[in-house]
């Protein structure tokens, strides 16, 4: 009954989602704004009506409502409630409904803004945002259906269904089948959610492209409208890859983070373009130029967002992430087709309003090397999108499947990520319009000496590998160029409103948070590097099978194995087998004791190894339990990684995360503040 | 009686036969022990190697029990003392080249998006040397100094006040 009821209300969603595409189009063309403003009230109630249907599903997961096959799929009755709520986005049709709720919670957020200022704009955000969320909220309308149940047909046939069958009975299995234990992790509880929201909120900056288009208003009015709504999405983007990242060190299995899986990949693709997208924008901001270019960078970011979903969603590639497949491929593949070419299309027939207002001047001005960036920026996005479909084309045309793993993108896309690097140190140091090597070089020697210096100190005592070398020289030179632009500025602060240090630094990113939000961002990527060059060069393992009491070494670490415990824990429906092993450093002392785990799920049968971390700024001891003897306990199977500088990889997206809110947080009434101090931009000092 | 004599005549020898065959076998289990593959020889191999199954996950790591048996498989084939690449070819003869982390065809792979990033550069140049050019027609008259340049307005003023500062 609660499930009919549920489906009933996606199916008004949908139609209410369609109305309001109808009526803004129409509404606009026939200039009828009351219609208009019934489109704006229809978008308005899809939340509501998307907030009801999840709640009921919710209502069956928790109920354990197993006749419903979702329910079925993803719940069982041994799982505590948090994680049956979670369960949610723990399968494909849950995951679809839950990307449609946060869509509609999007574009009802936009739809109450203050309209006065561009009402011109409103229908074409509403019938942007509402085709895709019909899209979405269709998928599960008639593919995908979360409430559809189980029947028995008179054949003995168990199936779902939608609507009851002729001459069949409801289907109750007395237990689920449980989540998948993988996803049961902290991690993977809030993963998700970030990526979505990443995902949907990069709609919006779309919507306003697409109405900026439409109606004619192609000059930087959007860009300024959805500056922070894009800022939000790539923080939530970005969130949700570090967490994946985290999620995959803690849980998987791997001593690794980032596995240059095809799944990742499709969330890292639209993070590129966005992050060009980020940067090219300025450029329009303050020169314009390139606002063609930066409309192309709008609708990749979107398409490879549909893209991802489509990746994840449809099945196309199995992989550890494709927890399910189903038949949506198809209905994806012609989505993006059609709002690609429709894209393209608008893009063409506007493409004289898009024309440059002034003119390059420099190929070292501050964004000749922002140009730079977004030709690096693509091309890692070229490389990763053919490492994702060249598997499929392979198969395609000759027949032949084969993997493209880590050393593929690993050996192409690291000349481009260290140019990145030596752009991140060059660019602060360029001026808009004009900068020459002379301005460039006398900006630039100070903190290349620095890095020159650093570099040395660590060729001496750290490593002698030049690549690391290299990387090290690049990261510092953009640290030292970052803080060097910082302490000028609030220098001169300093000088000029006598205000103490500390003081200059906090009002300095106040007055200016984009610019110097986005340093702090830039120097929270330089200790991410550090973490990726230390765990990709540096990383070194071992596994052995020992018996207790003894040892295995690695890396000037000694782990000694103490003992192993097994023990059932029949509420939570899994069996613990846990080790305790001591690290000890190349001088005997005692670092500490490590719990490396394997848990095993009763319902999924499925097993889980959760690794024992030591973790410090130098290196992290990581232990995973491989194997053991329930009976003698004479052999047990341990494999070690040491994982040097990895920790700086969290801290630094710790900062990042510091960085983006500072660069994105609300101002009030941001557009007032923009208009008043540009009239008194010539009188004010320099460091505002 | 013919038959057993004869065996009473062979009875020695065959005892003697049996006893080296079953020594021998020791021996070899025994040597096979010494010289048994550590884990990490196996991983090193395995660590590129990907089974059809589990898609994604690199055969070092994957716990599943037919990964298991497959790294057994490396470990014995290099007991047999086949090298690394013989051992990977005998993968790929039975399961085909997706086993491999990388396609078999290098060009193929790495050609596409190298055309494309250089073809993107060029653009980008071609474009610069378009923007570039109709200024240095009306730069004849020299104003190669960087000061005649309008400044950012931005790093401007701050230089103005560091100068100030000083």
């Amino acid at each position: 009954m609660i499930a009919d009821f549920g489906y009933g209300v996606l199916v008004v969603a949908f139609l209410t989602a369609l109305y309001s595409v109808y009526a803004a189009v129409y509404g606009e063309l026939k200039k009828n704004p009351p219609l208009v403003e019934s489109a704006r009230r229809a978008m308005l109630l899809t939340w509501p009506l998307l907030t009801l249907a999840a709640g009921m599903l919710i209502y069956l997961l928790v109920n354990d409502h197993y006749e419903v096959q979702f329910v079925y799929e993803v719940t069982s009755r041994s799982m505590p409630l948090y994680l049956k709520v979670t369960a949610w986005w723990g399968g494909q049709a849950g995951s679809l409904l839950f990307w449609s709720w946060l869509m509609a919670a999007f574009t009802s957020l936009v739809t109450l803004r203050k309209w006065d200022r561009d009402r011109e704009f409103l229908p074409w955000v509403i019938a942007v945002g509402g085709v895709t969320m019909a899209f979405f909220i269709g998928m599960n309308v008639f593919f995908e259906n979360p409430f559809a149940k189980l029947y028995q047909t008179f054949n003995g046939n168990i199936a779902a269904y939608t609507i009851q069958p002729a001459n069949s009975i409801l289907f109750t299995p007395s237990d689920g089948r449980g989540l998948n234990p993988l996803l049961r992790h902290p991690g993977m509880i809030i993963h998700p959610p970030m990526l979505y929201l990443g995902f949907v909120s990069f709609v919006i900056p779309y919507a306003f492209a697409m109405a900026a288009l439409i109606t004619g208003r192609t000059d930087d009015r959007w860009i300024r409208i959805t500056r922070r709504w894009t800022l939000w999405a790539w923080l939530f983007l970005s969130a949700g890859l570090v967490l994946g990242g985290r999620w995959a060190y803690d849980v998987l299995g791997w001593g690794g983070y980032w596995g240059w899986d095809p799944v990742e990949i499709a969330a890292f693709m639209p993070w590129l373009t966005g992050t060009a997208f980020l940067h090219s924008v300025m450029i329009q901001e303050k020169r314009g130029l390139f606002k063609y270019w930066n409309m192309l960078l709008i609708v990749l970011t979107y398409d490879l967002v549909i893209f991802g979903t489509f990746l994840t969603r449809s099945g196309v590639l199995s992989s550890v992430h494709s927890f399910a497949q189903s038949a949506i491929g198809p209905a994806f593949f012609a989505f993006i087709g059609i709002t690609l070419i429709t894209s393209a299309g608008l893009i063409l027939y506007r493409w004289d309003m898009l024309k440059s207002e002034t003119k390059m001047t420099s190929m070292l001005s501050r964004e000749a090397l922002f140009l730079f960036n977004n030709l690096l920026f693509m091309g890692i996005l070229v490389i990763c999108f053919w490492g994702v479909i060249y598997p499929l084309i392979s198969e395609l045309f000759t027949g032949q499947k084969v993997t493209v793993g880590p050393p593929f993108y690993e050996r192409a896309t690291s000349p481009l990520f260290a140019a990145l690097l030596l752009l991140m140190g060059i660019a602060p140091l360029s001026a808009w319009g004009h900068s020459t090597l002379k301005t460039l070089g006398r900006a630039i020697w100070k903190p290349a000496v620095g890095a020159g210096i650093i570099t040395a100190i660590l060729a001496f005592t750290y490593t002698q590998n030049v690549i690391a070398l290299v990387g090290f020289f690049l990261i510092a030179l953009v640290i030292l160029v970052t803080l060097y632009e910082y302490g000028r500025g609030a220098l001169a602060r300093q000088r000029s409103q006598g205000e103490n240090i500390f003081l200059a630094f906090w009002n300095l990113t106040g007055r200016n948070r984009r610019r110097y939000g986005g340093y702090i961002i830039h120097i929270s990527m330089m200790l991410m590097a550090i973490g990726i060059l230390g765990i990709e060069l540096f990383q070194v393992e071992t596994q052995g099978t020992i018996a207790i009491g003894d040892s295995l070494e690695l890396s000037g670490y000694t782990i000694k194995y103490k003992e192993v415990a097994s023990w059932d824990n029949p509420g939570a429906g899994v069996n613990y087998t846990r080790a305790v092993v001591e690290v000890y450093d190349a001088n005997g002392n005692l670092l500490g004791n490590l719990h490396p785990r394997k848990d095993f799920y009763f319902d999924t049968q499925q097993p889980m190894t959760i690794p024992g971390q030591l973790a410090s700024l130098k290196d992290e001891v990581y232990v995973l339990l491989i194997d053991w003897e329930p009976i003698n306990q004479e052999s047990t199977t341990f494999k070690i990684f040491v994982n040097p500088l990895v920790n700086w990889l969290w801290l630094g997206s710790l900062l990042f995360f510091v960085g983006v809110l500072i660069a994105a947080w609300p101002e009030r009434d941001a557009e007032r503040v923009t208009v008043r101090t540009g009239k008194r931009a010539h009188q004010a000092s320099a460091a505002d | 009686m013919l038959n057993r004599a004869k065996l009473r005549n062979y009875a020695l020898p065959l005892a003697l036969l049996a006893a080296l065959a079953v020594s021998l076998l020791f021996v070899m289990t025994a040597l096979a022990q010494d010289d048994m593959p550590t884990d990490d020889e196996v991983n090193k191999i395995a660590k590129d190697l990907y089974c059809p199954v589990c898609e994604s996950t690199p055969l070092d790591v994957c716990p599943t029990e037919a990964c298991r048996q497959w790294r057994e498989l490396i470990r014995q084939q290099l007991a047999e003392g086949k090298s690394e690449e013989e051992i990977k070819q005998y993968f790929v003869t039975y399961y085909g080249a997706r086993v491999l982390s990388e396609p078999p065809n290098r060009l193929a792979s790495y050609l596409v998006p190298a055309l494309a990033f250089l073809a993107g550069a060029f653009l980008l140049f071609r474009g610069f040397r378009m923007w570039l050019k109709p200024l240095a027609v009306e730069s004849a008259v020299p104003t190669e100094d960087a000061e005649a340049f309008p400044q950012d307005e931005y790093i401007r003023r701050m230089e103005e006040e560091l100068k100030k500062r000083k």
